[in-house]
């Protein structure tokens, strides 16, 4: 993207966005990218102790790249929308050289000799990899307390959990310590942590953004998306990391659709459907929360209707068949052979099983197992097959929904932040936490959570704005309608200055 | 089965019909790998053509070589395949030569299903499936005794891994090792003349597994299958299945049962030992390749992909018969056309019939000479090799005169009339012959005495006589005609 700049971007009246206020102050020289920068990494040294969002920060590659869209500006040179403006990468995204674990020992150490799709397009569009944020090893987990290194803190509450598996995107993004980030969302990865970290969280239609680079967990679901302060900053990082590639078949050949341009085109007269099975049987608060939302929807010119798509209640099942299905093939690799973690034995089998055993914690190889299983021969027709089946029955019925509504509107989580612990010894109280977002991934389709108001205990609340595949600009539209009518929340507890 | 009927069938080998299927994996020759730009090259510095997406690197993501798509549709064109929409699978199963301990691979959605191959021998093998897979890496035991169990260590070479392949699936529908035989050679003339793949058993570059059983003679249902591995050329092939009907038909006329195993052919003691049975096969959990879509050929392009293959092997032959006239040809002629065609010199016979110079004497040159040395015979000028026949069928080489022409012609290239006026050649004149072999007779009375009785061997004897007193120069068959000539 070249010509406007990113104020022109901002729809009237949106929130203020430091990352558009760097970009626009770092394209016209009144700022410099390293000022910037600097300002980002002693945030980060101060209070990310305390957060642990950070599995890496890169400290010289950011000053260095800093430099060079310091040297483009002073050169007369467009230094692209972002310029200058720090994004912190949940650490399942390749960069060439610097390390990438996902948040697995057997990972650690291990840097790929190149660099994501994603990578690429945030560098060409002059933003700058400040540092690489703690996840659920590979991605597997609501609450990034399944990384190898840690768990992370949520700013709203240091004693809760951040959600996740993008919970060192969220956090960050929450705390200050980057003005954008990017998750990856297989079930809900980048929604349920914004939602619990109170920021906006997107999963693009799948094929939009290109997966080359991203370290596959479920690669039918898998799709990499924005974490951001505000409405206005998440279309416009979308814009900047989607489109077509050449390095990933599943990427869609058709354009992606431009969302910035939609952002003020409020709601009127537009139709939206209030799923049932998204509000009834959440927490109350929540509940409240997002019955409010539609009110506020319909304030604005909205026709809301509530409506149930009864397929939904199979989407958890389902997903959790098919994301370990997936994920136990796609972790096959991590075997010792070629790089990563190799723990020494007799043979090649032994030495695979043992650095397998000693590499992976206990959820990936849960799912491994799970995966295994429902892949193996006799039992696959009951178990990958029957959730295939599955997947097709929510995507037809998204298909009448989407007859009747422009968009669907729910809750993004269950519940707001959980206390840390309270859930990891009961793995299917925490994979409910994704029961609200894995039809979307199912699906293929958009969906977007925008921080609406606290809960009772002031912790921040998530409703979901789901949309047709490609349907991006209407959804950027009403999620842009929402965080205007949005109650207020108040600041993190752990906060950058 | 009754008791009388089974002590009936004993190990004799007329009682038992063996059932043959094979399973050859041939590489396409594509400059660029499956799913990614890196060389396809045999022979290379071990792991130089690797990249993140061959070797399986975190986050890389396979993108289909649209070229090897052709290759795979023009061998199912050329085997008569019907040309399905295809999707790729995931065969899991970990292997250190395995980048990703997985295989891309066609499972139950290949791309070429329903095919057949005609032997030269006029039987009919039905093609089951011919679809399209990657390769694995190459893995080299270091120390100890080479192998798996007892070395020291081992390296493996990535630079084969994601080598797009084409396996071809018979139907059980071969009954002996010949006939076993006769396809795979057919299989690789095609896969050749399609230019698809180079077909070289040898370089692995063309790999054949058998699956063999036996069943009591005059029954239908098939017996217990042993798939053989490790057949490394047509011989081993032949070998090794010879070898396996035979244990089969000792196991099952002693009342013993075969037991469905993989089996390693093991070619310095000639035997086949078992690898792995049935129930330690692998559960391969195959699942469709998420990472790629389908692969749908449309019309115009399977059309497109037809019009770029020349004639099969069986049209070719059927056209060098045709040069030599309509009456059958003999079996050393048809084995000299195999031959010709197989090495892919059939250009040099039709140019040069179609220049006048007698067919049977352009597919023994071609046969005999120039397919001694193949690769040098392709890079003869047609030219030049039609020049050469003219100047012996015209009597002006004669036939030994002409091969030796023709050796430095491989050897070095060169005109034939120039060759052969550098060494002197120039065939006898009709008259100058008579005089030579009238000398040769007079100075061998009883031998022509003995010749004249009956005894025809002694041409021979006379015609070395008249090479000799003439430097080679006189032609073999003119003497014998002049000696007959004489007899009266």
């Amino acid at each position: 993207m070249t010509g406007a700049g990113p104020t022109d971007l901002a729809a009237p009246g949106a929130r203020p966005s430091a990352a558009l206020d760097i970009a626009r102050d770092v394209r016209s020289g009144s700022v410099s990218a390293a000022d910037v920068v600097d300002r980002y990494l002693g945030a980060i040294d101060e209070i990310d102790g305390e957060l642990h969002a950070f599995v890496t920060v890169l400290h010289d590659g950011a000053r260095r790249e800093a430099e060079s869209v310091d040297l483009k500006v002073a050169a007369g040179g467009d230094p692209g929308p972002l310029a200058g403006v720090p994004v912190a990468l949940k650490d399942n995204m390749c960069t060439r050289g610097v390390p990438t674990t996902c948040s697995s020992r057997i990972l650690d150490g291990w840097c790929p000799p190149y660099d994501a799709t994603v990578v690429q397009r945030l560098r060409a569009a002059g933003a700058i990899v400040i540092g690489k944020t703690n996840l659920d090893e590979f991605a597997m987990g609501s609450s990034t307390e399944n990384s190898a290194f840690g768990p992370t803190r949520n700013p709203h509450d240091p004693a809760r959990v951040p959600g996740g598996s993008s919970g060192g995107s969220a956090a960050a993004v929450a705390a200050g310590l980057a003005p954008l980030a990017l998750g990856s969302d297989t079930g809900g990865s980048i929604r349920q942590p914004a939602a619990l970290c109170g920021v906006v969280g997107m999963k693009p239609t799948y094929g939009t953004v290109s997966r080359y680079g991203l370290v596959a967990f479920a690669s039918s679901l898998d799709q990499i998306g924005p974490l951001t302060t505000t409405v206005t900053e998440s279309a416009v990082l979308f814009d900047v990391i989607g489109g077509q590639d050449p390095m990933d078949s599943t990427c869609l050949e058709r354009p992606v659709p431009r969302t910035v341009s939609a952002l003020a085109d409020g709601v009127e007269g537009l139709r939206v459907g209030l799923v049932s099975e998204l509000v009834d049987g959440v927490d109350g608060a929540v509940e409240a929360r997002v019955r409010e939302a539609a009110e506020t929807l319909a304030g604005a010119g909205a026709n809301v209707e509530e409506f149930s798509i009864p397929e939904f209640r199979h989407g958890l099942p389902a997903y959790y068949i098919v994301a370990p299905a997936e994920a136990s093939s796609n972790l096959s690799r991590y075997d010792g052979v070629r790089y990563g973690l190799r723990v020494d034995a007799e043979t090649a089998e032994s030495m695979n099983a043992a650095t397998r055993a000693a590499g992976f914690g206990a959820e990936v190889k849960r799912r491994i197992m799970l995966g295994t299983y429902a892949l193996s021969a006799g039992y696959y027709d009951a178990y990958y097959g029957q959730a295939q089946k599955v997947r097709t029955l929510i995507i037809d019925a998204l298909a009448v929904a989407y007859q009747r509504f422009d968009v669907l509107l729910g809750a993004t989580t269950p519940t707001t932040a959980f206390a840390i612990g309270a859930k990891v010894d009961d793995p299917w109280a925490m994979y409910l936490s994704d029961v609200c977002t894995v039809p979307s991934n199912l699906a293929g389709h958009p969906a977007i959570s925008i921080p609406f108001g606290p809960d009772d205990s002031g912790l921040p609340v998530g409703v979901q704005v789901l949309a047709p595949a490609l349907g991006e600009p209407v959804m950027f539209q009403v999620a842009a309608v929402l965080e205007l009518g949005a109650p207020v929340l108040g600041p993190p507890r752990v906060h950058a200055r | 089965m009754t008791a009388d009927s089974k002590s009936d069938r004993s190990s004799d080998k007329a009682a038992w019909e063996p059932v043959i299927g094979l399973e050859v994996h041939c590489e396409l020759n594509t400059k660029t790998k499956l799913f990614c730009g890196c060389r396809n090259a045999f022979g290379d510095e071990p792991n130089t053509n690797v990249c993140p997406v061959c070797l399986g690197l975190p986050g890389s993501l396979p993108v289909l070589n649209i070229r090897a798509v052709e290759y795979a549709m023009r061998i199912g064109l050329a085997l008569h395949c019907e040309i399905r929409p295809s999707i790729f699978h995931r065969k899991n199963y970990f292997y250190p030569d395995m980048p990703k301990d997985y295989q891309v691979s066609q499972y139950d959605a290949p791309i070429n299903v329903n095919g057949w191959l005609e032997l030269p021998d006029d039987s009919r093998v039905r093609i089951e499936r011919a679809h399209m897979e990657e390769d694995t890496g190459k893995t080299s035991h270091i120390g100890g005794g080479g192998r798996i169990h007892d070395a020291d260590h081992s390296l493996v070479d990535y630079n084969r891994a994601g080598v797009p392949l084409v396996e071809i699936v018979s139907a059980p529908d071969m009954r002996s090792s010949t006939q076993a035989r006769l396809y795979a050679s057919e299989l690789r003339g095609i896969l050749v003349a399609t230019g698809a793949s180079d077909g070289r058993m040898e370089e692995g570059s063309m790999r054949v597994d058998a699956n063999v059983s036996v069943r009591p003679a005059g029954t239908f249902e098939l017996g217990t299958r042993c798939e053989i591995k490790n057949l490394n050329s047509l011989r081993s092939l032949g070998r090794a299945i010879e070898y396996e009907i035979e244990r089969q038909i000792g196991l099952v006329g002693a009342g013993d049962k075969v037991v469905q195993q993989t089996r390693h052919w093991n070619e310095d003691e000639g035997v086949t030992v078992a690898l792995r049975s049935k129930e330690e096969a692998f559960d391969y959990r195959y699942f469709p390749e998420p990472d790629l879509v389908p692969v749908v050929p449309d019309a115009s392009w399977q059309a497109e992909v037809a019009a770029s293959i020349g004639p099969m092997p069986a049209e070719r032959r059927d056209k060098l018969a045709g040069l030599l006239g309509p009456e059958p040809v003999s079996r050393a002629r048809a084995d000299q056309i195999a031959t010709v065609v197989e090495h892919g010199l059939d250009g040099l016979v039709t140019a040069a019939a179609g220049a006048g110079v007698d067919a049977a004497l352009a597919l023994a040159r071609t046969s005999n000479e120039a397919s001694a040395d193949p690769d040098a015979a392709r890079r003869i000028e047609v030219a030049s090799f039609v020049a050469l026949l003219r100047m012996e069928q015209d009597g002006k080489l004669s036939a030994t005169q002409s091969k030796t022409v023709l050796a430095e012609m491989l050897e070095n290239g060169g005109d034939p009339a120039e060759i052969a006026r550098r060494r002197g050649f120039e065939a006898l004149d009709t008259g100058s012959l008579a005089t030579v072999v009238a000398e040769v007779v007079a100075a061998h009375p009883d031998e022509w005495q003995r010749y004249v009785g009956g005894e025809d061997k002694l041409v021979g004897f006379f015609t070395g006589h008249v090479m000799r007193a003439s430097n080679n120069r006189a032609d073999g068959k003119a003497v014998a005609a002049e000696l007959r000539r004489l007899r009266g």
